[in-house]
């Protein structure tokens, strides 16, 4: 079993930006994602998700280290300043390199 | 009416309970579920009535209550924030944007309020809700970057027109308009028999949800306290007299003025989200749902009403 390197894009930031997200990433080179509900707390306050105003997602992308950087550049570019948003990128390794 | 109303207990049974923190929430789900119930609600009655107005008196009214209510009162309202209040541009246009708008919320209390005192008033008024919503985002936009290339408008187009709030009013006046009241008696027990029910438990959550608004108040100064209480009673002023103007009955005067005074809280903050990203989305809301909503359910709406009945006895009519 042979596994091949991946990263891991983790985006945790506002549920309004949403579809916005997917389409960027998808211009980017993404070939997919995972969105789930998401509440915690940071330096922008208690983010409980009660309702759409102030609920948070979690985007995870599983692609190229090219794509990565690319979507993150992007990200960085356009949504750091003005929304709630955070960003981690990490080390994966997968089974089938083609789904991503 | 001199006992409170008893959905008012509700909204201020959950602020309490959101200042104490309680363990209360409703579910997000069952929070949906009532919105929803509430808007179609609200919709299906406008359709009824839309059904029997002629398009001629409509028509006027229409051009009246958009052109003053959604393009020319945010102008207003712009320079008040800009250079009175001393806010960004971006935040100004934001909130001006915010109360050019309506609340759907404060519009089911006003229709509660009029319904119980058995009073007629002009029961379509739902359709100026739908129509009321959009333009001010619009000025807002403009307001806030000019008329700017990069603004995605079909985005914006999009998140305003397709988004839940004004798909399911449009979706109910027409299904009210369609099907007419005898059409609609099959539905009748859960939309419209149940209709203060739902709206006691929507106030329950936006009690809980003020709550949540109230402490973010201080950090915002005195002058969005007194810009969310002062607003609404001048905006209404204008509202009474163009319902006067318009030859609406007492009722509808007094519905068409708190809808005047009432401040978005769902369709503008998502919309200038998207397109003014700059604008701080804490301030509007803060004053929109912190300050203004709470003031038009608890005092705005039986306020209002005696100015419909103090214009209706000066100026006649």
């Amino acid at each position: 079993m042979t596994l091949s390197k991946q990263k891991i894009i983790t985006i945790v930031t506002e549920t309004r930006l949403e579809s916005a997200l997917c389409e960027d990433i998808e211009k980017l080179g993404g070939h997919g994602y995972t969105i789930t509900d998401a509440r915690g707390k940071g330096h922008r306050g208690v983010r409980d998700a009660v309702w759409a105003a102030n609920a948070n997602i979690r985007i995870e992308v599983v692609c190229e280290p090219e794509v990565a950087k690319n979507i993150t550049e992007h990200l960085k570019k356009h949504y750091f300043d003005n929304y709630a948003m955070i960003l981690f990128t990490g080390d994966v390794q997968v089974l089938r390199p083609d789904k991503f | 009416m001199n006992t409170i109303d008893p959905v008012i207990l509700f909204f201020i049974f959950g602020a309490i309970a959101g200042m104490l923190r309680a363990e209360l929430r409703l579910p997000r789900q069952v929070y949906e579920f009532v919105t929803i119930l509430l808007l179609l609600t609200i919709g299906l009655k406008g359709g009824i009535e839309l059904a029997k107005q002629p398009f001629s008196t409509l028509l006027p009214q229409i051009a009246v209550v958009v052109a003053i209510g959604g393009f020319i009162l945010p102008l207003i309202i712009f320079p008040i924030l800009r250079y009175l209040g001393r806010f960004k541009r971006a935040d100004a246009a934001s909130i001006s944007a915010h109360y050019g708008s309506v609340s759907v919320g404060t519009f089911a209390v006003v229709l509660a309020y009029v319904s119980s005192l058995s009073v007629p008033f002009e029961e379509y008024m739902a359709l100026f809700v739908v129509l009321l919503e959009i333009p001010a985002i619009l000025v807002g936009i403009i307001l806030a970057r000019g008329v700017n290339k990069e603004t995605k408008w079909g985005k914006v187009a999009q998140e305003v027109l397709l988004g839940r709030g004004i798909t399911l009013l449009i979706g109910g006046l027409l299904i009210g308009w369609i099907a007419g009241a005898d059409g609609l008696t099959s539905i009748k027990p859960m939309f419209f028999d149940l209709f203060n029910g739902i709206l006691a438990l929507f106030l329950l959550e936006m009690g809980l949800i003020t709550a949540t608004q109230l402490s973010t108040l201080k950090k915002h100064g005195p002058f969005l306290i007194v810009f969310g209480v002062v607003m609404p009673v001048f905006l209404a002023l204008i509202g009474t007299l163009m319902g006067w103007s318009l030859g609406l009955s007492v009722g509808g005067t007094a519905i068409l003025a708190t809808l005047i005074a009432s401040a978005s809280y769902i369709a503008v903050p998502a919309a200038m989200r998207i397109s003014v990203p700059e604008a701080n989305p804490t301030l509007s809301l803060t004053a929109s749902l912190g300050i203004t909503f709470p003031f038009n359910i608890l005092v705005g709406v039986p306020m209002y009403y005696t100015f419909a009945e103090k214009a209706h006895i000066l100026f006649g009519g």
